[in-house]
């Protein structure tokens, strides 16, 4: 009867019905006796977009690895949304949950086209029977195509991924994490390789998707961090030392020590 | 456009050809097809199939198996089963058991030859055990993630374990006899001309089948999630493919492949024994789609031919010769054609 009344209020409620997008509790993991991740706290909300750095081996892609299902936590708890478990998840299971992930690396199907790279990541029914009779219809043929615009690869549709340059591939396996329609996209250096044009491209890019999606960025391009950040957070030996927005994280003593000082 | 001509080439020399030179043409003629000829085009077709359901797994999927000689062999031996009961009473010993049971002393069947006299359970067998083998060891290979070479590696130990299996005469196989002396197969006599070329003309219609299934396979959506799985497993995970699954079901399609050519094979060349398991013979397999053009299909068929047509003319002009050669041309390949005969085929 108020809701018409008090929208903020309605949206507020809306928001605590949908919680967090990603909540990580007390995580830890060991590599042969090496704590590569001690104890991480970490709660993302939904259409934020969170930076997070730190120095070598603070535990970043191993966080990405929890995250995704490709290694499991010793201890601490990985919930996705409203209850999905993520380690109890395949990396199968976790992507069709809707959380994709850029690797370090550009990870692209190298000798498949970009179009095909594109069709292949669609979100879409992807059990081997639907797969093998899977056709393309023009809704889906109009998806690949937008998107291959909003990725500036419309000239390369049908050329071999493996061709791109190195840029472009960081665009295509962005694209790719697009065509998935994921609640959150895990970006680990995305612009490593990329010109100052494409860099700022890809700031603008991420910025438009924030709200929409939930992004979480690992980078050491400052500059690029300063460009996106609203909320930052900073690893050191595999925990959180500190977390806020980025001109108080820059002032941060213990920050300033162990990765903006040296 | 190319492929499609050379396949309607074949298939006008497999089904019109050959029975006319072979069957119509008198043999005192010139233009006559012997024998010979027929049946090691027969068997040779039936390498192909072999070739082509590797490079299905090899050249699309990146999965190397050195084992498709035991799925190749399980088809022949259950084909070879079948034959061995049409023998009937005219084997050597006039028995209703095989000779090499009579000559074990044994006074009945083992379990394993149950149902063996019906030619429909033979082919069940023919179809369900190299299938169901590699689904099964498929599965637990895949899944505990081993790969490339260490897959290979386990697939050679696997063909050879299963050779040392059937080497022994109480697993009821002939043990390193195998099976021979075969004389009926459907009632018709094996060896007669008719059904020789019945036969060859079997072989060439499923290997045409399996060039078309598997060439709509890898134009298929899950043919380029093969290709996804090859460049970039990772990827292909997280975009959501539960790439265990799709390594299973090719995996299990290839080896079904493999026992369906073991079955044609048998009746043709009259013999099956474990030394069709051994190692090296599945290495061969490789050879023959690294030969033809990894990932084109057309090449491993290309390959198979070229290398067991040069195989059958070095073992008879200098049969010692044959695995220096061998050899040569895998190194040749590898290091001057890296792309196969069919790459530099399609280069010009």
């Amino acid at each position: 009867m108020n809701a018409i009344a008090l929208p903020d209020q309605a949206m507020q409620a809306a928001d605590a019905a949908q919680g967090t997008v990603l909540y990580l509790d007390g995580i830890s993991v060991s590599f042969d006796g090496f704590r590569a991740l001690n104890n991480l706290s970490l709660t993302i909300d939904p259409g934020e977009l969170r930076c997070v750095i730190g120095p070598n081996g603070a535990g970043k892609t191993t966080m990405m690895d929890v995250i995704t299902g490709k290694t499991r936590p010793d201890e601490g708890r990985a919930v996705f949304g409203q209850a999905a478990d993520l380690t109890r998840l395949s990396e199968a299971q976790i992507a069709h949950a809707g959380i994709g992930r850029k690797f370090q690396k550009p990870t692209i199907f190298e000798r498949l086209t970009v179009f095909e790279n594109l069709e292949l990541a669609m979100k879409a029914d992807k059990r081997v029977r639907a797969t093998l009779l899977a056709k393309l219809s023009s809704a889906e043929r109009d998806r690949i195509a937008q998107n291959l615009t909003l990725i500036g690869l419309q000239e390369s549709a049908d050329r071999v991924a493996g061709l791109l340059s190195h840029g472009q591939k960081q665009w295509l396996e962005i694209g790719m994490l697009l065509m998935q329609e994921p609640k959150l996209l895990l970006l680990d250096e995305p612009v490593a390789g990329m010109s100052d044009q494409e860099t700022e491209r890809t700031a603008e890019l991420f910025l438009s998707l924030a709200g929409a999606h939930s992004l979480v960025v690992v980078e050491h391009d400052m500059a690029f961090i300063e460009s996106i950040a609203r909320k930052v957070t900073v690893l050191h030996e595999g925990s959180v030392i500190a977390e806020g927005p980025m001109d108080q994280v820059q002032n941060d003593t213990r920050v300033i020590e162990v990765y903006l000082g040296r | 456009m190319k492929t499609n001509l050379a396949i309607g080439a074949g298939a006008v020399i497999a089904f019109v050809v050959f029975p006319l030179l072979n069957l119509v043409v008198p043999p005192s003629s010139a233009f006559h097809l012997s024998a010979f000829w027929v049946t090691l085009a027969g068997k040779i077709m039936c390498y192909a199939i072999v070739a082509v359901a590797l490079d299905l797994i090899w050249g699309y999927a990146g999965i190397l198996s050195l084992g498709h000689g035991l799925f190749f062999a399980l088809g022949g031996y259950g084909m070879g089963m079948y034959l061995m009961r049409q023998i009937g009473r005219q084997g050597q010993y006039q028995s209703d058991l095989p000779d090499f049971m009579v000559f074990l002393d044994w006074k009945e069947l083992p379990w394993q030859w149950w149902g063996s006299e019906h030619f429909l359970w033979a082919m069940f067998l023919v179809v369900a055990v190299p299938g169901l083998l590699a689904f099964v060891f498929g599965y637990f290979a895949f899944r505990s993630r081993v790969k490339g070479v260490y897959f290979s590696i386990i697939t050679q130990a696997l063909t050879f374990a299963a050779m040392l299996l059937f080497f022994r005469n109480a697993t009821g196989f002939g043990g390193n006899n195998g099976f021979t002396d075969f004389k009926r197969i459907l009632g018709f006599n094996v060896t007669s001309p008719e059904t020789r070329m019945a036969l060859f003309a079997i072989t060439a219609f499923f290997l045409l089948s399996t060039l078309l299934v598997t060439r709509w396979i890898v134009t298929s959506k899950f043919g380029r999630v093969l290709e996804a799985i090859r460049d970039a497993e990772p990827r292909a995970m997280f975009c959501g493919y539960d790439t265990v699954h799709y390594k299973v079901a090719a995996f299990t399609f290839s080896a079904v492949l493999c026992g369906i050519a073991g079955a044609l094979y048998v009746p043709q060349v009259g013999i099956i024994n474990p030394s069709e398991m051994s190692p090296a013979n599945s290495i061969e397999i490789a050879i023959w789609v690294a030969v033809g053009g990894r990932g084109t299909l057309a090449g491993a068929i290309l390959g198979a031919g070229l290398v067991n047509g040069a195989k059958s003319f070095f073992t008879v002009a200098f049969p010692e010769y044959w695995l220096f050669a061998l050899g040569a041309i895998f190194i040749a390949v590898t290091l001057f054609l890296p792309r196969g005969v069919l790459g530099l085929i399609q280069r010009k």
